[in-house]
């Protein structure tokens, strides 16, 4: 066994060595441009990647045709959801994803709504310019809005209807196990919606969303379902078809494939349209031009065919692992909570809290394991992880968790090793927190004044 | 997060981790922090009556800058006067663990647990005197 020992499979895989084997004639005399129509060199490069385009469409039950390669996970959730809300502009502008979504979702949301808001600001001047028959500056805009009773001028609210190039967006609460609630999501639905957004696997907690039941919800009511299938596919049967998923993100790298390739899925029937959001030279159907990453694009494919082969074998063997650690842990601590649904989860996932110790101290001690926490104390800044927070974790809890994410090269021997460590280093760790100590003298820790900070 | 060799040092080899008795009257107990913040400790000082501390003892629940903070002061104070001890900054603490920048609240919980354990002395001999 060697160390140091990778559990942190969430964030990113080791490349399997089948897949660097794929890649490497096309590091060497393969290199030619996959868009060069013109001589050999190109049309080995290019049947390298509808091979490659062919593998990943079968890992998730789509033809070759609806496949478009991007630079990773990030850039297919920008093209994705950007992609819609601008095609789609005429059609609606209401976006509803989850607030356990990672921040490639997130964040591009945001950004839509600051353009909207700019969009709506630059309207508002414009309107009551118009009414005070001068320039307005925007620190009248209060004043002036009210005096001309802004929001119920009906020039201004027509205005306000048309296309922003920006979206409204809902960010709907998780329950506490992690799992949206399909009413809620029905709910939040509204003539204005074109796009729900919802993860399949989460990469903090591991949990499992009910992916089918949401696709067929969009399916009656319309509305394009976009799934960041990131963590989930390969680990987890996911199936566009079965699931009437619209569009899908996939990443080669949390995989076992390499780093800085990805897809977009674009439903071909019923056919779904995106704005590009690169333009250039036309590749991927217009839909992603730049220069196709030929290595990377056959390791990714290579990594889906390995992926799809291993499934159910590899999916038992890391439940088993995972099992171990969990209940060998959980046996010998007391006071340890596991966050997120246990039941819809992907199998090598746990993500976990130790009551009374500290994420990043613990992770410290055992620091002959990779794994992460949603402690704070781990970043920047001082919140400890949102998606912990969603799920109504306290925020002590959430800066007590560890997420292990096992995967393809864990072994029992690892696990066991895992186990004997932590269970050695919280105990440490406990007898130096005053908090086990009260907790152990019986006194209410929710009594106490804290000094916050 | 990288940490400089004296943060290691002092978290792996904390120096007087424990509990003094809180009821004695020669022990001042500084409890700071929160465990919403992610991070709770608690100095405790025993102080001899003519002012000069003893001995020190902590547990602490936060990240490993935390724990070396309350390390290095416990280490810090004994042998020295209150008065002596109340001079001691957070500056002085971050500068001798070369703490990051966002570990700088560490060490000013670590000033604040030594004020706040002192406080507590006086405290409870004030209380004795009346």
């Amino acid at each position: 066994m060697n160390l140091p020992i990778y559990m942190d499979n969430h964030a990113t895989t080791p490349l399997d060595p089948r897949v660097l084997e794929a890649m490497l004639p096309y590091l060497r005399e393969d290199f030619g441009n996959a868009a060069s129509r013109n001589h050999a060199f190109g049309w080995k490069a290019e049947a390298a990647v509808e091979k490659a385009r062919r593998q990943v469409a079968e890992l998730i039950g789509a033809s070759e045709k609806e496949i478009v390669f991007t630079s990773g996970a990030t850039e297919s959730d920008n093209l994705a959801i950007k992609g819609v809300i601008e095609f789609y502009k005429s059609k609606g502008d209401h976006i509803i994803t989850l607030k356990t979504e990672h921040k490639a979702i997130l964040d591009t949301c945001k950004r839509l709504e600051r353009v909207r808001q700019e969009r709506l600001d630059e309207l508002k001047l414009l309107r009551l310019g118009q009414l005070a028959e001068r320039d307005v500056q925007p620190e009248d805009v209060a004043e002036l809005a009210v005096k001309f009773d802004l929001e119920s001028d009906a020039t201004y609210k027509k205005w306000a209807e048309l296309p922003t190039g920006g979206a409204r967006v809902t960010y709907l609460d998780v329950e506490p196990d992690g799992r949206v609630s399909l009413e809620k999501l029905a709910a939040a639905i509204t003539p204005k919606t074109v796009l729900i957004s919802v993860m399949f696997a989460n990469n903090e907690i591991g949990v499992v969303q009910p992916v089918a039941e949401i696709g067929k919800l969009c399916r009656e009511k319309g509305v394009l379902f976009h799934c960041d299938a990131v963590q989930g596919v390969g680990k987890v049967p996911f199936d566009v078809e079965a699931m009437n998923v619209d569009l899908a993100s996939i990443s080669a790298h949390k995989m076992y494939g390499p780093k800085g390739v990805g897809a977009l899925y674009v439903r071909r029937k019923p056919r779904v349209r995106i704005a590009p959001m690169v333009d250039g030279g036309g590749h991927e159907r217009g839909m992603r031009s730049g220069t196709l990453n030929v290595a990377s694009i056959v390791g990714f494919g290579m990594a889906a065919e390995v992926a799809k082969q291993d499934l159910p074998e590899e999916a038992a063997r890391l439940f088993r692992l995972r099992e171990r650690l969990r209940t060998g842990i959980m046996e010998q601590l007391d006071m340890v909570v596991v966050n997120g649904s246990l039941e819809h989860r992907m199998p090598g996932s746990l993500n976990i809290s130790f009551s009374y110790v500290e994420g990043e101290a613990l992770m410290m001690s055992i620091k002959d394991v990779a794994v992460s926490s949603g402690s704070a104390c781990t970043s920047a800044s001082l919140e400890p992880s949102y998606v912990l927070r969603a799920l109504g974790v306290e925020e002590d809890m959430a800066h007590s968790s560890i997420r292990f994410g096992l995967g393809r090269f864990n072994t029992e021997e690892e696990v066991d090793f895992v186990i004997r460590l932590v269970v050695d280093k919280v105990r440490k760790l406990r007898d130096m927190s005053p908090l086990y100590e009260m907790a152990k003298e019986g006194i209410d820790l929710k009594s106490i004044e804290w000094t916050a900070h | 997060m990288a940490y400089s060799e004296k943060v290691i040092e002092h978290y792996e080899n904390p120096r007087n981790v424990g509990t003094l008795d809180k009821n004695d009257p020669n022990v001042g107990t500084g409890l700071v922090g929160a465990p919403a913040c992610g991070d709770v400790m608690r100095l405790q000082l025993k102080i001899s009556d003519s002012g000069v501390i003893e001995d020190a003892r902590f547990k602490t629940f936060g990240c490993g800058s935390a724990i070396a903070s309350s390390s290095l002061v416990t280490e810090w104070v004994k042998g020295k006067t209150v008065d002596q001890a109340m001079t001691i900054s957070n500056k002085d603490v971050a500068r001798e663990l070369a703490l990051p920048p966002v570990k700088i609240h560490c060490s000013v919980l670590a000033e604040d647990a030594i004020k706040a354990a002192i406080e507590d002395f006086k405290k409870k001999r004030a209380a004795r005197q009346s």
